[in-house]
């Protein structure tokens, strides 16, 4: 190395410390940048992102109708068994036997947030909601009825 | 009781003064330096308590985080709380470690600070000791604490403790002579070791502007290798927590730890503060020489004002550094000070020595 390399190699070091000086000194002077969610305090407006996976819930409409079929793929889908699905078979008026869904039970204590019950639904029965906020005392309250009580399914087509 | 914000001398002197007329002499210098030893234990502990959370609230900024913000507003009472907790844990005895020296070394990292930090002159007349040889009397107890270190490491008993420990021998050994180089020079501009006549020298302008090119170029090596002295990153191979979990500190537990934690953000004062007085003109205010009127509206700010805000402006520094470079590697540590920061450095002070021989500084 020669002299004026050796010179040279300094003003170069120089230089790249005073970029990533540049950058953390804007940073710290930008305090509008700050990510930090306070999170207690906007409880009331807080805004979780687009495809958070909080729990999973059932959307029902305003006549009480949810999409769920019961075909019960979701449960065959979830990995450690948090998912059950019971169906009734009930006689229509004509005359054919048609599955209905009774009762969805979803263990909110066994789920593991994979997801793979709301990608696999064929009817877009149950989606994720954006709710984290799941302490309880007791853990009997972590085993949830999905459907609402006295819902039927949505028999429109999309 | 006569009392200036602008010159503690004479207040000092009558508290002097007063003590030698309600006792005798020798207790009057007794209970001065019980006085003394008390505040500087108190200062020592706030300033390194506020250091702390000053380091976190700096370093969030850095990377858009808030820092802490729970205990006390704006979170300040949070290294408080820390200090409290370290106070109640529990201290971990280690087997087949030397109990005797495992004890022993926070306390020498500690009274190494403790030393350095009595040179220091806070503000006019507000000195602890002001020897003629200050600035080496620094260099040589500031080096006091890697004999910490060292014993802390080999103490210990562990082969983190030991590389940590050994790592920092060899790193503050080199850079402790790039600190002495740098400060050299303007002990050749000022003529004198001793901080009162280096902060005197520049009552018509700072160093760094009084002694151009050489003296900027020493204050960036100053920098640099005092950065390297107190152990904190970019240079801080010792602790090295991604390789050596907490390099020389891994066995310490509880109280022990906070005083090698406190030391260290001590140090960090001690260097921005011997960096502010000796380049950037300690407690006196930006004097221009010739400018009267300047002159005279930057003395209404007090000189403690003036050299608490300098040193605040290193500190800054110093933490930018940390949260702005990655870590070196042992060689290209090694690399930077003997194949750069030290040939620069003798070659500056040759040049300087020039300058002052001619006389081609601003005087």
């Amino acid at each position: 190395m020669n002299i004026g390399e050796y010179i040279l190699s300094i003003f170069r070091g120089f230089k790249t410390l005073l970029t990533g000086m540049t950058i953390t000194g804007k940073y710290f002077f930008s305090p509008g940048q700050i990510v930090t969610q306070k999170y207690p305090e906007n409880r009331k407006t807080l805004k979780m992102f687009e495809g958070y996976k909080g729990e999973v819930v059932m959307p029902h409409d305003e006549n009480n109708h949810h999409r769920c079929t019961g075909c019960g793929i979701c449960q065959i889908n979830c990995p450690n068994g948090s998912i059950e699905v019971f169906t009734n078979k009930i006689e229509t008026a004509e005359g054919k036997t048609e599955r209905v869904l009774d009762k969805y039970i979803y263990h909110l204590d066994m789920c593991t947030f994979c997801g793979l019950c709301v990608k696999t639904c064929p009817s877009k029965a149950i989606v994720w909601s954006d709710k984290f906020e799941h302490a309880v005392f007791d853990k009997r309250k972590l085993v949830k009825q999905l459907n609402n009580p006295g819902s039927s399914l949505n028999k429109e087509k999309k | 009781m006569a009392f200036s914000i602008y010159d503690f001398s004479s207040f000092t002197r009558s508290i002097d003064q007063g003590l030698n007329q309600v006792m005798s002499p020798g207790w009057a210098v007794f209970t001065e330096l019980a006085i003394i030893g008390l505040v500087f234990i108190l200062f020592y502990a706030v300033a390194g308590l506020y250091l702390v959370y000053a380091e976190r609230k700096v370093c969030a900024f850095m990377q858009n985080r808030l820092g802490p913000n729970r205990v006390g507003i704006y979170g300040l009472m949070q290294t408080l709380a820390d200090a409290i907790k370290l106070f109640m844990k529990e201290l971990i005895p280690i087997k087949k470690s030397d109990k005797f020296l495992f004890h022993l070394a926070p306390y020498i990292v500690t009274i190494a600070a403790f030393m350095s930090l009595a040179a220091i002159p806070f503000a006019k007349g507000l000195h602890a000791i002001d020897f003629n040889i200050g600035v080496f009397y620094v260099m040589a107890v500031s080096s006091i604490g890697v004999i910490g270190v060292l014993l802390a490491g080999w103490s210990s008993n562990s082969k983190y403790s030991l590389i940590g420990a050994m790592r920092s021998g060899a790193q503050i050994i080199s850079y402790e002579l790039s600190v002495g180089f740098s400060l050299l020079t303007i002990v050749i501009f000022s003529g004198t070791m001793q901080f009162s006549g280096i902060v005197e020298s520049q009552a018509n302008g700072w160093w760094i502007f009084k002694g151009h090119i050489p003296a900027v170029i020493s204050f960036i090596v100053f920098l640099i290798s005092s950065t390297a002295e107190i152990n904190r990153g970019p240079f801080d191979l010792a602790e090295a927590e991604s390789e050596l979990t907490a390099g020389f500190h891994t066995e310490y537990s509880g109280i022990r730890f906070a005083f090698f934690y406190l030391a260290e953000y001590i140090n960090m004062f001690i260097v921005s503060a011997i960096g502010a007085t000796v380049f950037l003109g300690g407690w006196m205010p930006l004097h221009i020489g010739g400018w009267e009127g300047f002159n005279h509206a930057m003395d209404f700010v007090p000189p403690i004002i003036w050299f608490f805000g300098k040193t605040c402006l290193l500190i800054f520094l110093i933490m930018q550094f940390k949260w702005t470079f990655p870590r070196l590697r042992i060689d290209q540590l090694l690399t930077l000070e003997w194949k750069y920061l030290l040939p620069i450095n003798l070659v500056n002070i040759v040049i300087v020595a020039f300058l002052v021989l001619m006389g081609w500084y601003f005087k």
